[in-house]
């Protein structure tokens, strides 16, 4: 049942690497991922991956298969042609550590910068009420499991090293369209930091990073295009935001 | 000497955590706020955690669904679910605190499904009497692991603003594998361990180290954890001179997936066969009426027309032995194999597609549906799933004092969530495993603080230690023509899934002993090719001794304890014996091979005993004990 596939992996260091040619056998069912530990368990023992939970929960073992930023985990084999050479080389919107292996720690920096949920001070512990209707939005966003493929895709940082220092990317317009519909949170401004301090206004909506999403969330319908539009309301109408917000905590008082 | 060319970093923190899942953040926060500067360490990245792997929810008595409900039930369903074995003090703190904790994670941010009055939705689990996991979908553990992520990045900002860097008083070191605790006499002085992405190495001057490390899976062929399960903080403790209590208890869940191998182990929901599927042999045969035990055969149909009435009326039919507790189904599944009737790949089959419409099916076990067409390519509303025992759990930990997670045997040591033994007993109930490290995570940063306060001085840590630390990760590199790490862990892993999985007897454990014992000196011969940056085979012949150390464990624990119970069941003592139940059996390591010895269970104090049916103890306490209860009773 076995099959002999080609891969061409790309191997080397943040100085230098290149593409190599690899031989291994595919059984029925398997992924990416099980068919690049068999290069490292009889072929190339050190090469450099990351995995976790092989089962799509984790998001750690994000890389580009034929160019197209994927989960190894979640690529099955069978999706290729017979006789076709699969190319897995590392996510190429972050700088080579060793491997398949790069160093996301822009994505960890950007977490830092966004201000954390805030509920109200005098909010105890088992107090909160809120309607599942009113949690369904940010839950959506809260089902990311970090992967940063959206990260990896997007045009904005892709090629383009100079923009990241003003950009957070589409995983972290998720995180603040979430904190902004969270029912609890009352740190202002959010919408405006959105687009002032963390780049929202450098996306023009090619949806890539929708296309690339393991979780399917909608990040550009239902998250960076909303939080576009509220950029607007806030500017023009900062009475209204006031209003929804002072309501909120009401609710949940 | 070689070691010396490898560049080391040196920290200093008030309190180190091993372990950056739901255990170890909790443990980290608690430290922190306490206004200790604290170290997080990772294996893996910052947020991968294996707690992002559970799905069902977390077990507290908030009462939201039903108001009946409270820390006293709690109590007794996790006592029922650990057949009495559980440390009575940690079911209790757990019980009694897993409210509070949940409701906290709120204040934090975290959105759980909602009520109809908006209150923490909780839903129904195996051995809960009341509708009791507060969830978020089928993705609870992710929640989770996101919301504590999310805690220590608040907590990192406001020292930003205080400090004016984010990294002064609580820093995360992902990617980092710990070796060695090292100690001065029995105190801890810190942690000594490599960067795995530059296979720098690392040391960490501390007074007080908490591990947080999870589990073992990793040590059997069929598991449904990640890679990080390799038993590392339980051989960290052993080596520390800590003791390991309950080993032999693993919970393997009946129904993991065996087929394609993309997904070997992972999880089958029971709610599989809670909504019809049934398990079927290689002959096409509804097995499981072959294997009803005599105790439940009033409880369970011996026929296949009975058994499909159930689904239709619950009041005059006996419910399908597909629905026999968990032990029981394992157990079948895994004679079917035995016997030559397994499927293809040493499952047996789970169908549900003869049972319910398409349409049904996906609407009651969407997670299911979509696992299983998205990682396995099959389409459970038209074909049967493969299915056998995969581990899941274990039992068995780090020995600790309940109060404050402290280790016992070593000072300055600490231990929460699965690392940690006692809570659970033979037998982990679901839900349990989320708010255990809620509860106990909070305890061992509690435990650490008190524990600083009472030992202001710190002892430094020695150049002898720092330099055995180093001979021992340099080792593999300084061996040729090795045997290759990844095919020993295969071949560990098959040995302990044959004769210390499921179903264990005297001869085989006896054999995995003795086999147990070669692998010993085949790992000390490992070889590593390639440099030290980012090399999975280098991490992974480190971890190996970790994984041996535990399998000997497991294989000796279960060798001593001549009874079934839980999640150890012996085919040549298949009864459970109340004789047993009085019991722990606690592992030591002499440096050369492990030794298990018994240690007497507390009794329970009258006010919990007081919480059950002096009839319900009997099944489980010896006639002496059964004297001494009713004794303490009549004088209330």
């Amino acid at each position: 049942m076995a099959r002999k596939i080609k891969l061409r992996i790309w191997r080397g260091s943040a100085k230098e690497g290149s593409l190599h040619d690899v031989e291994v056998d595919a059984n029925e069912g398997e992924v990416v991922l099980d068919v690049i530990h068999r290069v490292q368990a009889t072929k190339i023992n050190d090469l450099a991956v990351r995995w976790n939970c092989k089962a799509g929960k984790c998001g750690s073992c994000s890389m580009e298969i034929n160019g197209k930023p994927r989960l190894a985990c979640m690529t099955q084999m069978a999706n290729f042609e017979e006789g076709e050479t699969i190319t897995i080389t590392p996510l190429r919107a972050f700088p080579v550590i060793k491997d398949l292996v790069t160093d996301v720690s822009f994505n960890y920096q950007k977490a830092m910068e966004v201000p954390a949920f805030e509920p109200p001070a005098d909010l105890k512990p088992g107090q909160a009420r809120m309607a599942q209707v009113d949690v369904d939005r940010s839950q959506e966003f809260r089902k990311c499991i970090e992967c940063f493929l959206c990260q990896d895709t997007c045009h904005v940082i892709r090629d383009h090293e100079e923009n990241k220092k003003k950009f957070a990317g589409p995983r972290f317009f998720i995180r603040l369209a979430e904190l902004d519909m969270h029912p609890l949170d009352i740190l202002r401004n959010r919408k405006k930091t959105a687009q002032e301090e963390h780049g929202l206004g450098m996306c023009n909506i090619t949806k890539c990073c929708t296309e690339v999403c393991p979780e399917h969330i909608r990040i550009t319908d239902n998250a960076i295009i909303p939080m576009k539009e509220r950029v607007v309301d806030v500017k023009y109408d900062p009475v209204r935001w006031l209003g929804s917000k002072i309501r909120r905590r009401e609710e949940i008082s | 000497m070689s070691e010396n060319q490898i560049p080391m970093e040196r920290h200093n923190y008030d309190v180190v955590v091993i372990g950056a899942g739901g255990a170890g953040l909790r443990a980290a926060v608690e430290a922190r706020e306490a206004g200790l500067r604290v170290a997080i360490i990772c294996k893996s990245l910052f947020g991968k955690a294996h707690t992002v792997m559970a799905e069902g929810g977390i077990a507290a008595s908030m009462g939201n669904v039903n108001s009946s409900d409270n820390w006293m039930v709690h109590f007794r369903d996790t006592m029922r679910g650990g057949k009495f074995l559980n440390n009575y003090r940690m079911a209790e703190l757990h019980a009694k605190e897993s409210p509070e904790r949940v409701w906290e994670l709120e204040v934090w941010g975290a959105l759980f499904d909602r009520t109809g009055e908006g209150k923490i939705s909780q839903r129904n689990f195996g051995g809960h009497e009341y509708p009791r996991l507060a969830h978020v979908g089928d993705r609870t553990g992710l929640e989770l692991i996101r919301t504590m992520q999310q805690r220590i990045v608040a907590l990192q900002q406001k020292d930003k603003r205080e400090t004016g860097s984010f990294e002064s008083h609580l820093k995360v070191f992902a990617e980092c594998t710990i070796t060695e605790i090292l100690k001065d006499g029995d105190q801890v002085t810190g942690a000594y361990g490599y960067w795995r992405e530059t296979g720098n190495e690392i040391l960490f001057e501390a007074p007080a180290v908490i591990l947080a490390t999870g589990g073992i899976g990793k040590s059997f062929k069929v598991t449904s954890n990640s890679w990080e399960g390799t038993g590392d903080g339980h051989a960290l403790a052993l080596k520390a001179g800590g003791k390991l209590v309950d080993m032999e208890f693993v919970q393997f869940h009946p129904t993991g997936m065996v087929w394609p191998p993309s997904v070997r182990g992972l999880l089958v929901t029971e709610s599989v066969r809670g909504d019809g599927g049934v398990l079927t042999n290689s002959e096409g045969k509804r097995f499981m009426f072959n294997y009803i035990p005599e105790v439940f055969k009033d409880k369970y149909a011996d026929n296949e027309a009975e058994a499909d009435r159930w689904y239709k009326d619950q009041a005059n039919n006996r419910r399908p032995p597909e629905l026999l507790p968990r032990d029981e189904v394992a157990r079948a599944i895994n004679s079917e194999v035995k016997a030559g009737r397994g499927s293809p790949h040493g499952g047996v089959y789970l169908d549900v597609s003869k049972r319910l419409p398409a349409d049904e099916i996906k609407r009651r076990l969407p997670s299911m549906w979509h696992q299983f067409k998205e990682l396995a390519d099959v389409d459970i509303t038209e074909q049967p799933m493969e299915v056998g025992p995969t581990c899941h759990y274990v039992m068995g930990g780090i020995e600790v004092e309940p109060d404050t997670a402290a280790a016992v045997g070593v000072t300055g040591l600490f231990a929460a969530g699965e690392v940690a033994g006692g809570m659970h007993g033979s037998n982990r109930l679901g839900g349990n495993s989320l708010s255990d490290l809620l509860v106990f995570g909070r305890r061992a940063g509690l435990g650490a603080v008190e524990y600083l306060k009472k030992n202001p001085n710190r002892k430094t840590v020695s150049t002898e230690s720092i330099k055995r630390a180093q001979e021992r990760i340099e080792k593999p590199f300084t061996r040729s023509g090795g045997e290759n790490p990844y095919l020993i862990h295969q071949e560990l892993q098959d040995l302990t899934q044959s004769l210390v999985g499921i179903i264990r007897t005297k001869n085989e454990l006896t054999e995995a002993i003795e086999k147990i014992s070669q692998f010993r000196s085949r790992i000390e011969k490992v070889s590593v090719t390639g440099g030290r940056q980012f090399n999975p085979g280098f991490h992974l012949s480190l971890d190996l001794e970790n994984m041996l150390l535990v399998s000997e464990c497991i294989a000796k624990a279960a060798l001593t304890r001549e009874e079934s119970r839980g999640g150890h069941t012996r085919d040549d003592f298949p009864k459970m014996d109340p004789n047993w139940r009085q019991y722990n059996l606690i592992c030591d390591w002499n440096g050369k091979s492990i030794s298990t010895t018994k240690q007497k269970l507390p009794m329970m104090p009258n006010e919990l005993l007081s919480l059950f049916d002096p009839h319900e103890l009997e099944k489980y306490f010896t006639k002496d004990e059964m004297t001494q209860v009713m004794a303490s009773a009549g004088s209330r």
